[in-house]
């Protein structure tokens, strides 16, 4: 402390206001975005709901199974890594933990923990991958992508007859899974449970990246991979750990959907993987690594919720929420790099 | 033909009585397949002094940093740290050792701040068992007093390593070495791509290293920085030791010379002044 104190008042740090500090939090441009939208969308709405408790519970449903894989692929956005099979390992876990209840009559807890040991193997694939051989992580998760998906209609067509599994709520033990990751709460208005699940994983990502030695590493593998590397820190197993992380995030909102709608199409959580991106690039990731938060990643999760369930609630033809997307995107990509350049040159 | 000191034989000028250098090489040779990049390399570097090695490009200059460093290993001679035989198989071997090497590329992430660059990789930790976290005011605190100590006043240590200066860049590297222990800092050009004032700068800090105890190798092509600080001098060419120096026994003009090879610079004056009376 003695040489902080020393000098209290610098007068250098005149440069260093406090609208440079928050200028230079990656989740600001974010923040804004999603205040912008939740006002628009407050005053396009037709049903009087968007704006009040029954809505949020509506927009945070949304939100929140896009957030809770958002935000851990954030993270390995930040150290530099892309997982576009996040989306697809949605479905897969969420079809291997039906058939091994419906057609291997394995009781659903220990089924839902090998489906976490399942996604993770998938995680480690991943990332042992791109660490091995080199290649971009965009070319290894895009095979296993697209792997998963042929995986996951081959399988589910061969044991079940239909592109389906159902009947789990029958299994033994799904009643109390079902409270675990498919309920409600706060009778009244329904929030989904799911809703605690993203904000705890939210609050456990932020305390990892800003308060832990592994956060630095994440921040550093992805800022500087060479530089990291020659200061000691475990580039590849900070990584691989990461594509762990996504694969098992992915698979919680696999059980969460079958939990909660009792059955899993072959093709869910495809195209899920670009809104996880979205989010996380709203919500301040650099594509190029070294930069973002997690409580970003969320708020851009907030922001495709609120879209989703807005242009319902505005009566506008829901066709067009894909087109609102894209547009919030490129305005969030604009608005961080100006926002970036801002910082840096700021400081001089 | 130049007349060049005559070279010591052999290379190694007897170490300071009583003291075990803090590294030696001894007839280090470095070859990769049929290249040989180094040749009979022979030198000793001693706690508290700055000792310069002296090369242009293709000297092998690089090829003597990646040894000392652990990057490579030689493929003949003895490589003494603190008097026993080492053998490093990575860099992170030779940071065991003491050995910290501050290449050009500097090693910071430029998009994290001057704090967390200087921790990465050795984060304090609080907490109990397996729940740990940065220990975010002893980090602070002790970056700003090592930055200090190297005579860097750091504005804002949450600011982006990026958006220092090359010269600060080098003294965050520099400090951070010093403070984990380096017994041995090698500096790989680290006034190569600064400006005179900074180079100034960063010169110091060397010095500021020094007076630490710590024993730096300073590697450049700029013999009038290294004559500023060094206490001897190794000159490299095309792979061989071809000169060495105490600093009490050469001026500036002697290493200039010894390092441009003397007579073709004379040449190349003599060059430019006929063309320039024509």
């Amino acid at each position: 402390m003695s040489a902080s104190t020393a000098t209290p008042t610098d007068e250098r740090l005149v440069s260093t206001s406090t609208l440079t500090r928050l200028l230079r939090r990656p989740e600001l441009g974010a923040l804004m975005g999603a205040v912008v939208v939740y006002a628009m969308f407050s005053v396009a709405d037709t049903t009087g709901k968007f704006a009040t408790v029954v809505g949020g519970a509506r927009w945070t449903d949304s939100a929140s199974t896009v957030g809770i894989v958002a935000v851990p692929v954030a993270l390995l956005m930040i150290a530099g890594e892309f997982d576009l099979s996040s989306g697809v390992m949605v479905g897969s876990s969420g079809l291997f933990c039906g058939l091994l209840t419906t057609e291997y009559s394995v009781p659903m807890w220990p089924a839902i923990l090998l489906t976490f040991a399942f996604a993770a193997g998938i995680g480690l694939i991943n990332g042992w991958l791109v660490m091995l051989t080199g290649l971009p992580s965009f070319i290894v998760t895009l095979a296993m992508f697209f792997s998963l998906r042929g995986i996951n209609l081959g399988v589910t067509k061969a044991l079940t007859d239909t592109v389906r599994v159902a009947g789990v709520d029958q299994v033994d033990g799904f009643s109390s899974a079902e409270k675990i990751f498919g309920s409600t709460f706060w009778s009244g208005y329904d929030f989904r449970v799911a809703v605690i699940w993203w904000v705890a994983i939210t609050l456990l990502a932020t305390t990892v990246l800003t308060k832990s030695r592994f956060g630095n590493w994440i921040y550093a593998v992805g800022g500087d991979q060479n530089a990291a590397r020659n200061t000691g820190v475990p580039v590849r197993r900070t990584k691989i750990t990461l594509f762990v992380m996504t694969s098992m995030a992915a698979a919680l909102v696999g059980i969460i959907d079958l939990t909660r709608l009792h059955s899993m199409q072959a093709g869910q959580g495809i195209g899920d993987e670009f809104q996880f991106i979205i989010a996380a690039v709203v919500g301040g990731c650099l594509l190029t690594g070294g930069f973002g938060s997690a409580i970003g990643s969320s708020i851009g999760a907030s922001i495709i919720g609120m879209a989703f369930i807005g242009i319902a609630y505005a009566g506008w033809n829901t066709d067009w929420s894909y087109l609102f997307l894209g547009v919030i995107l490129f305005a969030a990509v604009l608005v961080n790099t100006f926002i970036s350049k801002r910082a840096s040159g700021a400081k001089k | 033909m130049t007349t060049f000191e005559p070279i010591p034989e052999p290379h190694l000028t007897p170490p300071r009585a009583g003291q075990v250098p803090a590294l030696q090489l001894k007839n280090v040779g470095k070859s990769f397949g049929s290249v040989i990049a180094l040749r009979d390399i022979s030198l000793h570097v001693d706690s508290g002094t700055v000792t310069c090695v002296l090369g242009d490009n293709g000297a092998g200059k690089s090829t003597l940093i990646k040894i000392l460093s652990g990057v490579h290993q030689p493929s003949e001679g003895e490589f003494l740290v603190a008097g026993e035989p080492a053998s490093f198989g990575s860099p992170r071997d030779a940071l065991g050792a003491g050995i910290a090497t501050v290449f050009q590329d500097l090693a910071t992430v430029p998009l994290m701040s001057v704090w967390r660059n200087f921790f990465l990789g050795n984060e304090p930790r609080l907490g109990f068992g397996p729940v740990k976290f940065l220990d975010t005011t002893k980090a602070k605190r002790i970056c700003r007093e090592e930055l200090l100590a190297m005579g860097i006043d750091i504005r804002d240590l949450e600011q982006p390593v990026g958006t220092l200066s090359g010269g600060e860049r080098q003294a965050v590297a520099i400090a951070r070495a010093v403070y984990f222990g380096a017994k041995v800092l090698i500096l790989d050009e680290p006034t190569s791509a600064l400006g005179v004032k900074q180079s100034g700068v960063v010169l110091r800090y060397i010095i500021n290293a020094r007076d630490r105890g710590v024993a730096v190798v300073f590697i450049t092509h700029n013999p009038h920085h290294a004559h500023m600080v060094g206490d001897r001098f190794y000159l490299l060419n095309r792979g061989r030791m071809t000169n060495e120096f105490e600093r009490k026994t050469v001026t500036r003009e002697e290493l200039v010379k010894a390092m441009a090879g003397g007579a073709e610079l004379e040449a190349l004056a003599h060059e430019l002044e006929g063309s320039a009376v024509r």
